[in-house]
């Protein structure tokens, strides 16, 4: 791309003021170049590629810290190879110390420090406080080696250092692109990083970097170990797995089901507020009059009801018409307990044990003498999960039992077809009481 | 073993006549609206972002150090939390919107409590044991916590009491994420072994190991309904997985992604997944984005 001759981007020296700028291109011969050489049709995206290759740091505005690519007269710079981001650069701040100081010694006024970099170069000093002599000798001899360079290879030079760190200590609100995920990097031993000094200093103690953490011991597998996974692989086989058709099946059509109710696929009923600014349907969900919609889906399956508040209460009525509302109490009871803290789970197992199960309890649930005897042993240790096997029994029961009625309901039929309340309480439980008889 | 194997090859050739099916009733491309930049908060990259369960209050964290809690229909700031540390490497919202928590790499995981009297908010508890950062947690409630970290184990702890059960082993990398089921009995957790193992809360054991990812998993989340996950990795893949079959049913990959996917998640019908780092609101109406450039985005 830089080869002038061979049909890359002309790079020429341009006469300013007092002096020429050596060795720059303009941003539009960039874009055209990267238009013309790799196909690209749209501008924006030849410039979107410019603005990441001057990102990483292989071309970079002469006159800014910020590393974008514009398509106008803004003049850029190639990078030198040495300085090119290939070679897998990992600065230390040492040799970012020794660059800063070195600015500050050359008396130059494009070579003044900009604000973050003085702070940088502060912030370093209270750091290397006790090597800040060697840091400045080795920046005293940098000067000297780049006073013997040629004037105009200096510019170019400086220029191209600059942009070097413009890569790896970026201005601060821009992308670092050299930075890795954190949570990588103490893993990540990539033998290809060069841990060389960008100035050629040789070091004996390598700062820390802030995120060192010990690397953990590597355990030996022992023959307990072995044993687990071999028990864990014998369940494996035994474990029953259901063809991939039926449950690619039972996937597809549960997405078919609920279509209808994604919003980025179906629009929402009224309308999205997000779209349209009208916040009618939020208004709608809060209130207790369930759409049409939220009604049908209480009928796709007995969790649907459960999870929807106002279902639950349509369902806890309808229960109550049938007499066997304790099943719901004492399943909302135990989700109840499982959400407490600690100190009160003890007392809260044996209310519930009170109310439902004990011999006598006023809302006695019904549960098979097996799940009574697991349960009963359980409240001795009385634990958040004690009643799991009674609550997926009564689960169960109402699932196919009151939930399987609730659904051929009056009630729940007039709220589907969105009738309105002429009926009364009294009258939809009366239905109800004539329907399970 | 041979039994497995058989599976194995009736798979393949489901997979293949899935795949057909599913070419043919490929649907058109779905573009998604930029709705809303919610800028002037964060001035670092954004590590994190977790919606609240009513779907317009959102959390982020950002490496500024700082929790913000947006209100993302309006984009006013509810709260702006300064955090102890600087390295936060993940936020969560509890379901009841009273409690968030915040990790960093001080391996503790602090939750701040959201509804008090004075209008400040502060941390009410922290809860510790990990060796490792924590890489993600979810609430299961106002009290519980699962958690996930770096030393390769996951937990479940108790908030008040500032205790933890014993702790869910079993993975041979740091695990990085994790997702609750929708009936919070169950979560699956992804590491950096390339598995996701499903555990069991109450039981505290793992009860299934799905492997296929070729390097780390990053982002992990649950389908809508009970019995299938995706997982994003580093190989530039996601994956679904079914509990059931328990194995892999199907991997999506595109010939221009070859970057890594940090994490997924799925619209509100499993139609869509959205990978990127990001998440759907509970009512699906929106998507939020979190990036490194500092910026959340709000799309639908």
């Amino acid at each position: 791309m830089q080869d002038d001759k061979t049909g890359g981007v002309p790079i020429r020296t341009v006469k300013s003021f007092l002096s020429k700028i050596p060795s720059v291109v303009t941003g539009t011969d960039v874009v055209q170049w990267l238009m013309k050489n790799l196909s690209i049709e749209d501008p924006v995206e030849a410039i979107h590629l410019g603005s990441l290759i001057a990102a990483q740091g292989y071309i970079f505005p002469i006159s800014d810290h910020v590393l974008t690519m514009k398509d106008d007269g803004t003049f850029y710079r190639f990078q030198a190879p040495y300085f090119w981001p290939s070679n897998c650069w990992e600065p230390e701040n040492t040799d970012y110390a020794i660059y800063l100081c070195k600015r500050t010694m050359q008396n130059k006024a494009r070579l003044e420090l900009a604000d973050y970099e003085a702070e940088n170069l502060a912030r370093l000093q209270r750091a290397f406080a006790r090597k800040w002599e060697f840091i400045f000798m080795q920046a005293e001899a940098q000067v000297k080696i780049d006073r013997k360079k040629d004037k105009t290879e200096r510019k170019i030079l400086d220029s191209q250092e600059r942009a070097f760190w413009d890569v790896h200590r970026p201005v601060p609100g821009c992308v670092n692109t050299t930075e890795m995920d954190i949570r990588k990097c103490r893993r990540l031993k990539n033998p290809q990083k060069v841990k060389k000094s960008v100035y050629g200093v040789t070091e004996e103690s390598q700062s820390q970097s802030p995120v060192h953490i010990p690397s953990q011991p590597i355990r030996k597998t022992t023959k307990d170990d072995i044993r687990k996974q071999i028990t864990f692989l014998n369940a494996q086989i035994d474990r029953h797995c259901l063809k991939m058709s039926k449950v690619a099946e039972s996937l597809i059509a549960y997405t078919e089901q609920y279509v209808e109710y994604d919003p980025f696929i179906t629009p929402a009923e009224p309308s999205n507020p997000w779209i349209s600014d009208d916040i009618t349907l939020w208004d709608i969900e809060m209130s207790k009059e369930p759409s049409q919609q939220r009604v049908k889906r209480w009928g796709f399956s007995f969790d649907e009801i459960l999870k929807d508040q106002v279902g639950r209460d349509q369902f806890l009525r309808f229960l109550e018409s049938e007499f066997s509302s304790e099943n719901l109490r004492f399943w909302l009871a135990v989700q109840d307990l499982k959400k407490q803290p600690l100190q009160d789970v003890a007392n809260r197992v044996e209310e519930i044990w009170q109310e439902f199960l004990a011999p006598g309890a006023p809302s006695a649930i019904n549960l098979d003498s097996h799940s009574y005897e697991i349960t009963s042993q359980n409240v001795k240790d009385g634990g958040r999960y004690t009643f799991e096997d009674a609550q997926e029994h009564i689960y169960k029961l109402m699932k196919s039992d009151s939930y399987a009625r609730f659904l051929r309901s009056s009630a729940y039929q007039d709220l589907l077809l969105a009738k309105k309340k002429g009926k009364s309480l009294a009258g939809k439980r009366l239905t109800g009481l004539m329907q399970s008889s | 073993m041979s039994e497995l194997d058989q599976l194995r090859q009736e798979a393949e050739q489901l997979k293949n006549q899935i795949r057909d099916a599913r070419k043919a009733c490929a649907e058109a491309t779905l573009s998604l609206r930029l709705h809303t930049t919610l800028t002037q908060g964060h001035l670092a990259k954004i590590y994190a972002m977790h919606w609240g369960t009513d779907s317009r209050l959102l959390v982020s964290a950002s490496q500024d150090g700082k929790l913000i809690i947006w209100d993302s229909y309006t984009t006013n700031k509810v709260h702006s939390i300064p955090l102890y540390s600087f390295w936060v490497m993940t936020c969560e919202y509890a379901p009841s919107g009273n409690y968030l928590a915040c990790d960093g790499l001080d391996n503790i995981c602090s939750t701040y409590s959201l509804k008090t009297g004075e209008g400040n908010v502060h941390v009410s508890h922290e809860l510790a044991g990990h060796t490792g950062y924590l890489s993600c947690f979810q609430f299961l409630d106002d009290n519980q916590i699962v958690t996930s970290s770096a030393d390769t184990t996951c937990a479940c702890g108790a908030l008040k009491r500032a205790s933890r059960q014993p702790p869910f082993t079993g993975h041979t990398g740091d695990v990085m994420s994790l997702s609750l089921a929708p009936n919070t009995r169950l979560f699956v957790s992804g590491a950096c072994d390339a598995s996701a193992k499903l555990w069991d809360v109450p039981k505290g054991m793992c009860r299934q190991t799905f492997t296929g990812h070729e390097s780390d998993i990053n982002g992990i989340c649950f389908f809508p309904k009970n019995n299938a996950f995706a997982t994003g990795s580093d190989d530039a893949t996601c994956r679904l997985f079914d509990l059931r079959a328990d194995q892999e049913l199907m991997t999506y990959s595109h010939d221009n992604i070859i970057c890594r996917i940090t994490s997924v998640s799925f619209s509100k019908s499993g139609c869509l997944l959205l990978t990127g780092c990001l998440g759907v609101t509970d009512d699906g109406m929106v998507v939020a984005t979190g990036s490194w450039d500092s910026f959340l985005k709000i799309w639908n």
